[in-house]
């Protein structure tokens, strides 16, 4: 199944059990979705539900945030989450904080949710990853699916959640096939928002990801597997509430770290993963915490310059070696 | 889930004007090549024909009749071609009439058309007005006085607060700014609730979450201030589209101010609104200034009633000083709201007679005599007193009377507000998410256990 399918898949089965959800954002209808995530479900749901918006991101995700304080379950779209810093405030002053400022007395059941990250070939706005920006933000919840079983079971998890939802998706995923259990299949399938998974299991190693990196993130623990280095691979899926007790359970036992993001180094993921295992396990530690992230540059659009941009499995291997001192640390390198 | 059978399609608007025929003669070419020819701006041009391209289909008139060679016919809907480059007018020939119903000295003004109002609903309208005045005043000077940090006053605004809400039903939902209380006032909030939430105690329905006047009622469908500017209006249509998903017999109303109408959101609004066919009234309180911005800082053309008809969104400017033309203007728009499931702009001319906040003095940049003149000769609550005075309905030992209960009732609610402990400890820690995540509890044990071992770093008026 192609996270395009799961993704569809648990949007169908969330609608047709809630009537209260519905989905909105530029061309969901008619047109399916710029990537097809809606197909089929302006048909299946009628106008009403499945609402082409005019083209204005603060206009849509505004007039969301009201029908969620008002009885609806509305799922917004982003044509890609660059787009929705147009309206931010909408999600940090107005979905975030709404529960709180009312003292409980108006919840904000909504899901914002779109492609994240760097895409291939198309620039700087239109390739960054916004993990790290809302997670920062208390109030919201921040999902990043990597597979089919997490896009689905991720996905109909946050349409249920009484919370607002930020659901990070990936445009280079869309299309990736991943085998699916029967249990995920299953229409009551759900995952629950707080907790990572563990792919691989290792000893030497923890290597924690998420989205799209959780592939790279495997295929170097295969390579690192031949050289007689057994990397634990931690797909984190929700960044907020991060689990931190599984992260930190995993560094106790391997007594090395490497985190990978897609995103700009400077206070991202990586950062709170390191800050958290620093806190709560750093006797444990055997050797430095390295990040492996983004350039800290706006995405170029050459293909060249974009690939040195962002991690790619050999940064990730090296790192590993690094950490489990099968090759000269950086520092010492330097 | 269907569309509401209740709603209408829209039909065409008697106040666009309809060519039967082309008003133009065929040119030749010639006139092409004579700039002044077909360059003359004139206002009787603008006047004759305005509208012809900007509205949706199925709100304009359809060009059946029009030889179909004068015709541009386009997906937005069909256009008559015209050979003479005229440019619209930047402003309207005529600035869009005030509505109103009572005059500067309360009276009736011959052969107004209004919404009848029962006395006892209009003695309610009064004394809601002057509960509001006095709440302002006794407010503002606890502030003064440093027993709470922050307030904003209503003054000048009492009928449109007052007025708008007795127009509607409880089961209309408030987007408010934070101008509005006399909304909430009129919907049964009481002084004591209004001290609680200015003094942030515990008995404050938002915990002490929000600063002062960003009061909340979901009892009452007054939703919690939002301090950014504008936001409540995607809010409030957002709202809207739920009820009429839910086809419930109800609308929306959101407030905002002159300065609020320069926000993003509010262009995004009113076009969603449009589009989306839904049941909002938008209430603007053009009190001429935003902080010290005055109007003609903020924006050109015919204030915000003008931008209605842009939005393809039925308009009406009244006098904001009137109760009865306010009155008369929410009741009628809810009605059309409702029952053509339409957005309405609602365009409430007034002063803002206070300061902006008592973060403000607005003598720094505004004459002192004509905040007087407003203050004194055009203020709304005598204005309405004056009319229920000539019905027999108000006297003036009912006046005083009133005033001094009122007076007693705040001064008393608000040494109980004082009284009453803030909230909790554990407070800080909740409404986060709708159940407290780990770490968040976590967070709450832990504070808990060092404030319990050092009470002594720590103030005394937090109770664990």
């Amino acid at each position: 199944m192609t996270v395009r399918d799961a993704l569809n898949s648990a949007l169908d089965e969330e609608m047709s059990a809630d009537p209260k959800v519905f989905l909105m954002g530029e061309e969901v209808g008619e047109y399916q979705g710029a990537y097809k995530i809606s197909k089929g479900l302006l048909e299946k749901y009628g106008p009403e539900r499945v609402l082409d918006t005019p083209i204005t991101e603060a206009g849509f995700t505004g007039i969301g945030v009201g029908a969620a304080y008002y009885g609806l379950r509305p799922i917004v779209e982003f044509m890609t989450f660059n787009f929705s810093m147009q309206a931010i405030d909408h999600i940090i002053n107005s979905a975030a904080k709404s529960n709180y400022m009312s003292a409980g007395q108006i919840s904000v059941p909504i899901v914002f949710r779109g492609p994240n990250g760097a895409a291939a070939g198309v620039g700087a706005q239109h390739s960054q990853c916004y993990a790290a920006w809302y997670a920062t933000c208390p109030g919201l919840k921040v999902l990043c699916p990597y597979s089919s079983e997490d896009a689905r079971g991720l996905l109909k998890a946050a349409i249920r959640d009484p919370d607002p939802v930020v659901f990070l998706e990936n445009e280079l995923l869309y299309g990736e096939s991943f085998p699916v259990s029967a249990e995920s299949l299953d229409s009551s399938f759900c995952l629950p928002i707080g907790k990572a998974k563990i792919e691989r299991e290792g000893k030497d190693v923890t290597i924690t990801a998420f989205s799209k990196m959780v592939g790279y993130a495997l295929k170097a623990a295969e390579i690192l597997a031949k050289e007689g280095i057994s990397a634990e691979v931690i797909n984190l899926r929700s960044i907020r509430p991060l689990d931190r007790s599984t992260i930190n359970a995993s560094v106790r036992k391997t007594n090395r770290l490497i985190t990978v993001e897609e995103g700009f180094p400077q206070h991202g993921v990586g950062a709170e993963i390191c800050t958290s295992v620093i806190e709560e396990s750093f006797g444990y530690l055997d050797a430095p915490v390295e990040r492996i992230a983004g350039a800290d540059v706006p995405m170029p659009y050459a293909a060249n310059l974009e690939r040195m941009a962002v991690p790619q499995v050999e940064d990730i291997v090296r790192a590993a070696k690094r950490a489990c001192y099968r090759s000269v640390p950086l520092a010492a390198a330097a | 889930m269907g569309l509401p059978s209740m709603i209408k399609q829209s039909s065409c608007l008697s106040s666009l004007t309809h060519p039967q025929k082309p008003p133009f003669p065929a040119r030749n070419a010639q006139n092409f090549r004579d700039p002044d020819a077909n360059f003359r701006m004139t206002a009787t041009l603008f006047s004759a024909r305005r509208f012809k391209s900007v509205k949706a289909e199925k709100q304009l008139c359809p060009l059946d009749n029009v030889d179909h060679n004068q015709v541009l016919d386009l997906p937005g809907g069909k256009v008559v071609l015209t050979p003479e480059m005229r440019f619209i007018s930047e402003s309207p020939v005529e600035r869009a009439q005030c509505y109103r119903v009572l005059d500067n000295d309360g009276q009736l003004i011959m052969c107004s058309n209004f919404k009848k109002v029962s006395e006892e609903i209009a003695v309610k309208m009064y004394t809601d007005m002057v509960t509001l005045q006095t709440m302002d005043a006794v407010f503002y000077e606890a502030q003064r006085q440093g027993r709470i940090s922050f307030y904003a006053t209503t003054i000048g605004e009492e009928a449109i607060n007052i007025a708008s809400a007795a127009a509607l039903t409880t089961d209309d939902l408030v987007f408010p700014q934070y101008r509005e209380p006399g909304v909430l006032l009129w919907r049964g909030f009481t002084l004591q609730e209004f001290a609680n939430q200015c003094f942030g105690n515990k008995a404050d329905y938002g915990k002490g979450r929000q600063m002062p006047i960003h009061y909340g009622s979901s009892k009452l469908n007054y939703f919690t201030v939002s301090a950014t500017i504008a936001t409540q209006l995607p809010h409030a249509v957002g709202a809207a589209y739920s009820l009429k998903m839910d086809r419930r017999n109800a609308c929306v109303i959101t407030y905002f101010g002159d300065g609020g109408s320069s926000e993003g959101d509010f262009h995004a609004a009113l076009n969603f609104s449009a589009v989306m066919e839904v049941p909002v009234i938008f209430f603007c309180r053009n009190n001429g200034w935003a902080i010290s911005t005055p109007t003609s800082d903020q924006f050109r053309s015919d204030g915000v009633v003008g931008r209605g008809r842009g939005y393809g969104v039925r308009s009406i400017r009244v006098d904001g000083n009137d109760a009865l033309a306010i009155y008369s203007a929410v009741h009628a728009a809810r009605e059309m709201a409702i029952s053509e499931c339409r957005p309405i702009l609602i365009e409430a001319l007034t002063y803002r007679v206070g300061h902006h906040s008592t973060s403000d003095d607005s003598t720094k940049y505004r004459p002192v005599d004509e905040i007087e003149w407003w203050r004194s000769a055009r203020d709304p609550v005598a204005r309405f007193r004056k009319w229920i005075e000539s019905n027999g309905w108000w006297c003036s030992e009912a006046e005083s009377e009133l005033r001094n209960n009122v007076r007693e009732q705040l001064l008393h609610a608000i040494q109980v507000a004082e009284k009453v402990e803030k909230p909790p400890l554990a407070e800080l820690f909740m409404d986060v998410y709708d159940v407290p995540p780990s770490n968040l509890c976590e967070q709450e044990k832990l504070l808990g256990e060092t404030v319990r071992r050092n009470p002594q770093y720590y103030p005394s008026d937090v109770s664990l």
